[in-house]
């Protein structure tokens, strides 16, 4: 008997999220062609920040692949990320260079002060810690990113400054707004 | 664009150079970013429109100059005397420096100035890097000014797709990527193997942590790139070229656009796309993007995840030069070999192949960091001793410390202690000494490293990076890291060292593709070159250079461990 798929397996879900016309839109960019999914995926993952399952589901279908190939092949890479990002993040390049130059005691000093270990979120979802290879400044050597901004020359004890500097606006901004 | 036309522009835009006072190329590569250079690029535009000089002074952001631990770093070119680079540049000294070039009684900033005759810039040899940190990163015109597509003007009018392979081979160009293949060989067999299709592939995805050359070149002097890949297309006749670019790392979204905005300014003006140059040959660049996968270095992996799958190595053969990317002869260089291509058409083979040692020719791009008083990227001629590339332009080791060692080929190298300072750096010699040239990181540690301790750090990556297809990589990297840390930790005997050199031996004999092979070689090295200290580890359960915590003991002596330990800890006196 032939199945006949419905319409609606390949009809985007029921958010009007105008992201999601973003991801539609590149894949009809990349003529649907199955070869373009690491690109989709790069261009959802920016569009929403993470991927999710809804997500991957709609990409599977639009692209017709099986939803499991589009995991297989998100999961395989490092940069894809399954969790939504956390408010904060802080990214510590653990790269040979910041690695000899300490940044693991970066690292150590943010688990002792926030309880968060590099690929965590913090309790309170405000920060996360990520350890990444490498954004190629090792001449700045130990680097962090931290929300989006690349920092050079760091300490333990600066980077937790900052971070703590960035919490605290957070909190002067939300007294202050109602 | 013809001939014609291209030697026109070049001119049209080295006259409106020679017009201006000064030029400030403010750089803004990823390093001196993260050390403000932004705020510096800002400052010096302020203070040229404040001065009034919009007319004649050019400011534009530049790419790496090299000095990077010294960032921000600010080139001033005035006429034809020698550039002035001033290191350290904060948007203070930035308004000063304008001010002293606009009014010769201005502010004092020789302090920040480095002198002409500068080692870390006198001993290098700039080819690859040469237009690196001299023209603005984006303008077509800057690179054209300085010769830029002359060598492919030149391929396409006077060679045949055969004499340029010759060329090649004749230099003794060989794959910058790590693995030294020569190159004119690859893009001879790529030209012979029967297809209508064929494809150019640069490897950019650079792996390597603490590796940054092949980012630099091409975001600092991006067509230079996209003319070497021209004319390897030519060669070997194929017109679509892909970039395969790591994508995700901060910073990367920039470099993208910036390259994306290259390509078609490139194809705007004729110089890639249809028809180049007002030839036969077509030759488009598409740019695809990695998404951090280490395994990627391996060709077989990377044209895979080119097409969109998981990254996971193949057997080979067939090479990419028989059965490449969707089945057709792919040629696969890595970015640093490409940028070599123009300055050999327009030099000539013999030039390049009179620079260098007998076996690898040509100079080496090298990311120099770690314990060195000048980090950076440095460009040198292969067979310089390591002790003239650490000691005279890196400056030596900071802060009083004495050299360890240095380390190569990041997590497919190994450690070179100091008594082989004086061994020349090229292929043959760094395989001699157990590590490989590699794409070309080199991480000086002084004596605050542990080398057991650096031995683990790279296999924590080899674990991570583990593509899982092969048990002897998947299950032996994880069984070596597991050896590793019980020496880093004091509770591993000698026969936990014999098995780790057991398992060096398997799986580096048994992986499946370069990964797995070479995860073995940091250990190896590091055994061979520092046993003493894990030795030290195991025998005299302390670290001799203080990293490792030593905070456990092996099972076996815990036995007899125990109860001392609990005598301590009730308070009792400890029994002879």
């Amino acid at each position: 008997m032939l199945v006949t798929k419905q319409q609606s397996d390949y009809a985007p879900p029921a958010t009007e999220d105008p992201r999601m016309d973003e991801v539609a839109r590149a894949v009809k960019r990349f003529g649907y062609q199955q070869d373009a999914l690491i690109e989709v995926l790069h261009i959802a993952q920016r569009a929403f920040g993470y991927l999710d399952e809804t997500l991957l589901t709609y990409i599977a279908r639009q692209m017709k692949l099986p939803l499991g190939w589009v995991y297989g092949v998100a999961s395989f890479y490092h940069f894809f990320s399954f969790e939504p990002p956390a408010e904060h993040n802080c990214v510590v390049c653990t790269g040979t260079a910041c690695y000899v130059e300490g940044a693991q005691k970066i690292l150590d000093l943010l688990e002792k002060e926030f309880g968060v270990k590099p690929g965590q979120v913090s309790a309170d979802g405000r920060l996360s810690v990520t350890d990444f290879r490498c954004p190629g400044s090792c001449g700045q050597a130990p680097i962090l990113v931290i929300d989006g901004e690349l920092l050079g020359r760091e300490t333990p004890e600066s980077t937790i400054a900052r971070i703590k500097q960035l919490l605290a606006n957070d909190k002067q901004a939300k007294e202050v707004a109602p | 664009m013809n001939r014609s036309e291209l030697f026109n522009m070049a001119q049209v835009e080295q006259e409106r150079q020679a017009k201006l006072r000064f030029r400030i190329l403010s750089c803004a590569s990823t390093p001196c970013l993260s050390a403000g250079s932004q705020d510096v690029f800002n400052a010096l535009q302020t203070a040229v429109t404040e001065h009034g000089l919009n007319a004649e002074v050019d400011v534009v952001a530049s790419g790496c100059n090299g000095l990077c631990s010294h960032g921000p770093v600010v080139r001033i070119q005035t006429g034809d005397a020698p550039d002035d680079i001033y290191e350290f540049v904060t948007p203070e000294i930035a308004r000063q420096i304008v001010a002293r070039y606009a009014d010769e009684n201005g502010a004092d900033v020789s302090e920040h100035l480095i002198p002409a005759d500068a080692p870390f810039f006198a001993k290098q040899q700039r080819i690859v890097l040469g237009n690196s940190g001299r023209i603005d990163q984006e303008d077509i015109e800057g690179y054209i000014a300085r010769g830029g597509y002359t060598a492919l003007a030149h391929v396409l009018r006077e060679m045949a797709p055969e004499q340029v392979c010759d060329a090649i081979n004749q230099s003794g160009l060989r794959g910058r990527g790590g693995a030294g293949y020569p190159t004119g060989l690859k893009w001879q067999l790529v030209r012979k193997a029967p297809s209508n299709k064929k494809y150019v592939v640069v490897n950019c995805d650079e792996g390597d942590p603490g590796a940054y050359m092949d980012r630099t070149i091409l975001e600092s002097d991006p067509h230079r790139l996209l003319e070497g890949m021209a004319i390897a297309g030519y060669a070997v006749g194929a017109d679509q070229g892909y970039i395969f670019v790591r994508g995700g790392y901060p910073g990367a979204e920039k470099r993208l656009n910036q390259l994306e905005r290259v390509i078609r300014m490139a194809e705007k003006h004729g110089l890639l796309g249809g028809r180049v140059m007002d030839s036969n040959f077509s030759f488009r660049i598409d740019i695809r993007l990695g998404a951090g996968a280490f395994v990627c270095g391996e060709e077989t992996a990377l044209m895979l995840s080119i097409m969109g799958k998981r990254a996971q190595p193949v057997p080979r053969p067939p090479y990419p030069a028989q059965r490449g990317l969707w089945g057709a002869p792919t040629l696969l260089n890595n970015v640093e070999t490409f940028a070599n291509i123009v300055p050999i058409i327009l030099n000539g083979a013999d030039w390049y192949a009179n620079i260098g040692t007998e076996k690898s020719k040509g100079t080496k791009v090298f990311a120099l960091a770690g314990k060195v008083v000048n980090g950076g990227l440095i460009e040198v001629p292969m067979g310089m001793t390591l002790r003239e590339i650490i000691y005279d332009i890196g400056g030596g080791i900071r802060d009083g410390h004495e050299f360890k060692a240095a380390q190569t080929g990041g997590p497919s190298g190994g450690c070179i202690p100091a008594q082989h300072l004086d061994s020349p750096v090229d292929y043959e010699s760094m395989k001699a000494l157990g590590s490989i040239m590699g794409s070309g990181g080199l991480i000086v540690l002084d004596d605050t490293s542990c080398m057991v301790d650096v031995a683990r750090f790279f296999m924590e990556f080899c674990v991570d990076e583990s593509c899982g297809k092969c048990v002897p990589c998947r299950v032996g990297t994880m069984q070596m890291l597991r050896q590793l840390e019980k020496i880093c930790n004091g509770s591993a005997t000698m026969q936990d060292l014999e098995i780790l050199e057991e398992l060096c031996e398997m799986v580096r004999e048994t992986s499946l593709c370069g990964l797995g092979q070479s995860a073995p070689n940091p250990v190896l090295s590091t055994l061979r070159h520092f046993r003493d200290e894990y030795e030290a580890h195991i025998l005299e359960r302390r670290c001799p250079a203080g990293v490792c915590k030593m905070d456990q003991v092996p099972v076996m002596e815990l036995a007899e461990e125990l109860p001392r330990r609990m005598r301590s800890a009730s308070g009792q006196k400890e029994v002879a």
